[in-house]
């Protein structure tokens, strides 16, 4: 078995257009969750709003790219308006299951056969970013010993980390200043910060949209990543990776989501490599994994690292695991 | 310890009870505007009172079957210090949810220093100047000591979403904020706490923090769901010289407390509740006096004591 070619495949993995992805929606989510206290269970609809206003602006209304990354954020603004103006006066878990069922929902109806003409229905769509790619600076690969970057994955790479650095310093002032200060108010107790005059609602309300807006950031990086989406690559399970990610790294901690991403990449890209090439070296019988199995067998593992991580570190890699240990009353 | 030390410090200690005697033997500026105030007001539930800040009408509030708060009329004078009593579950919690917009009356009417604030939203009253405290402690867990207090300042500039991205906009409110939150910790004897989060603190110094908490706010009228519960003696006695020091600056102070000795040294009002209603209200001796007091709350055990000087 090549180590180092293993290793290669989960370094690239790591540091992927993905692992940027994943990261900033996750930041948009621990804005939500690790900030404010919000329960979303559904980014995922917000990437989806994302990446299908920024494809849709640009096939059907000629819009340039860039365009069509800011319509994708607005539909985001709309969502989190009608996710939240009905229930972030009520209990959290109401707003849980808004976003959860409002995600499923936007995937059905932009799959559906009356949307097709807009949304390509189950097919989706194809070819719409070509010009993010026509601006790519990079002539040629990048070889590092076994690593080598495509010249197309150095610019996607520049592009989606440098969108998720650009986010995570915007978060950075943000929580840095009196507006986090109330934010974290709203999630340590409602009650109390309005008796000292914040407005809560509003405040739960900037913090749905903002995190929604990385969200739908996320999404268009998504489809620009990838040239082709389909409704049905944004599913549940995402949301949940999302949250994996967050709290892998350390909820309400800036870099948390950026650092959990990496390791989550990581571990997944490295279990589907070493698993490959085990197996292919002879190492794992036939007959107890077959390479079919891999992708839910490395998945399995990943919860199981999540389960030893929430035992031994519970705050998550970076977390203040003295904050956690404070009981909540 | 010497001998000759510890005499020193005995007599150190009478010398201060007998500086405290003085002030409590005579009355501060506060105490006498507020005296003087409520000279001619009579001891009838629902008195009108000559320069009320806070006025509520027919409040009424129900859980179920049970009449939690039935007011008809309650008027609270300006710069005093007035005291809810009232034994367990006679609404006086609840009262104070009601006129801070915490809770929903079925039926009621109230004004804050003249303005109707009726069914307002409770972050608007609080910014109107009436702030209240909780009975349970909502101390911010992971917020630190300094900036829970910090929160309760208003006006902040730094606070609304765009400007909090230009800290030179904020930084400099930002510096006397917390100038004056380290102040308030001095005040109550918090400052070894300031950088701690309020989740490591106990029960009395949640009550100090949320008390300077909603002094940060600069109110007009504080709250006080019994402020001194759970806090030791000598932290009582210092901080009800800051109510009256309070009160003394002009600041309305109501309070709902259960201990009497606390109720007869600084208030200058008593409003005693029993299952929702205002029962009696008068000055602090005459409530003491009062038969339908010493039926519902006092007992006369109690107040046959209290009226025996011997
Ligand atoms: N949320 C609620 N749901 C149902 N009943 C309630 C609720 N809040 C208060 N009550 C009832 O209303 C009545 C008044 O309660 P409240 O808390 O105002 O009493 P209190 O005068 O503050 O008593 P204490 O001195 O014990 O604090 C009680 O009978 C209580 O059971
Ligand atoms: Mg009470």
């Amino acid at each position: 078995m090549d180590v180092l070619a293993v290793l290669s495949v989960a370094i690239r993995g790591a540091l992927g257009p993905e692992a940027a992805i994943y990261a900033l929606a996750a930041i948009g989510l621990n804005i939500h969750f690790g900030y404010t206290g919000l329960l979303n269970f559904g980014q995922v609809g917000f990437m989806l709003v994302g990446a299908y206003g920024t494809a849709i602006s640009v096939l059907s209304f000629d819009a340039p790219l860039w365009v069509g990354v800011i319509v994708g954020m607005a539909c985001a603004v709309v969502l989190a308006l009608i996710l939240g103006i009905p229930t972030l006066r009520l209990r959290g878990d109401y707003l849980a299951i808004a976003t959860i069922a409002a995600a499923e929902v936007l995937r059905y109806v932009y799959r559906s056969s009356f949307a097709e003409p807009v949304t390509g229905g189950v097919f989706g769509l194809v070819q719409f970013a070509d010009g993010l790619y026509a601006l790519n600076p990079f002539s040629g690969p990048l070889e590092l010993g076994p690593l080598r970057f495509s010249d197309r994955a150095l610019w996607l790479m520049t592009v989606a980390w440098g969108t998720t650095f650009l986010a995570a310093a915007l978060v950075w002032l943000l929580v840095h200043s009196p507006w986090g200060r109330v934010l974290r108010a709203v999630r340590e107790d409602e009650d109390a910060a309005r008796s000292l005059g914040k407005n809560v609602f509003a405040y739960k309300m900037q913090a749905l949209v903002l995190g929604g807006v990385l969200g739908a950031l996320a999404g268009s990086l998504l489809a620009i990543n990838s040239q082709a989406i389909t409704p049905d690559a944004f599913i549940p399970i995402i949301t949940f990776y999302l949250w994996t990610i967050m709290i892998l790294g350390g909820a309400s901690r800036v870099l948390g989501p950026i650092l959990g991403s990496i390791v989550f990449w990581f571990l997944l890209t490295f279990l589907d490599a070493f698993l490959r090439s085990a197996m292919s070296a002879g190492w794992i019988p036939g007959t107890l994994l077959v390479p079919s199995d891999i992708g839910a067998v490395r998945f399995a593992a990943v919860g199981l690292g999540l389960m030893l991580l929430m035992m031994f570190r519970p705050a998550g890699l970076i977390g203040n695991q003295k904050e956690l240990r404070l009981d909540v009353r | 310890m010497s001998d000759d030390s510890h005499e020193e410090l005995l007599a150190q200690r009478e010398t201060a009870h007998d500086e405290e005697r003085q002030r409590e033997a005579e009355p501060s500026v506060g105490a006498r505007r507020a005296a003087a105030a409520l000279a001619g007001v009579a001891n009838v539930p629902g008195v009108a009172k000559p320069d009320p800040i806070l006025v509520a009408d027919d409040m009424s509030r129900r859980f179920g079957g049970v009449t939690a708060v039935e007011v008809e009329h309650l008027e609270v004078q300006r710069g005093t210090i007035t005291a809810l009593i009232g034994p367990n579950g006679a609404g006086k919690s609840t009262f104070f949810n009601l006129i801070t917009g915490f809770d929903k009356p079925n039926s009621g009417r109230w004004s804050f220093d003249g303005k109707d604030i009726s069914g307002a939203p409770s972050f608007r009253i609080a910014r109107h100047g009436m702030v209240r405290t909780f009975q349970l402690t909502k101390a911010l867990t992971r917020l630190t000591s300094l900036e829970n207090l910090m929160l309760g300042a208003t006006g902040q500039r730094g606070e609304r979403l765009l400007a909090s991205l230009l800290r030179p906009s904020w930084a400099r409110q930002e510096a006397d904020i917390r100038a004056r939150a380290e102040e308030l910790l001095g005040r109550f004897n918090l400052t070894h706490m300031r950088d701690e989060f309020a989740g490591t603190m106990s029960g009395g110094q949640r009550k100090l923090l949320e008390m300077a908490r909603a002094l940060m706010v600069k109110p007009d009228m504080i709250l006080l769901d019994e402020p001194m519960a759970g806090v030791n003696p000598a932290l009582t006695q210092s901080l009800l010289g800051h109510i009256e020091a309070l009160r003394d600056e002009g600041m309305t102070i109501v309070l709902v407390e259960h201990d009497m000795d606390v109720i007869m040294s600084i208030s200058d009002w008593v409003v005693c509740f029993a299952q929702g209603q205002v029962i009696a209200e008068g000055r602090p001796d005459d409530i003491r006096r009062d038969t339908a007091v010493i039926d519902a709350y006092l007992g006369t055990h109690r107040s046959l004591q209290e009226e025996d000087p011997s």
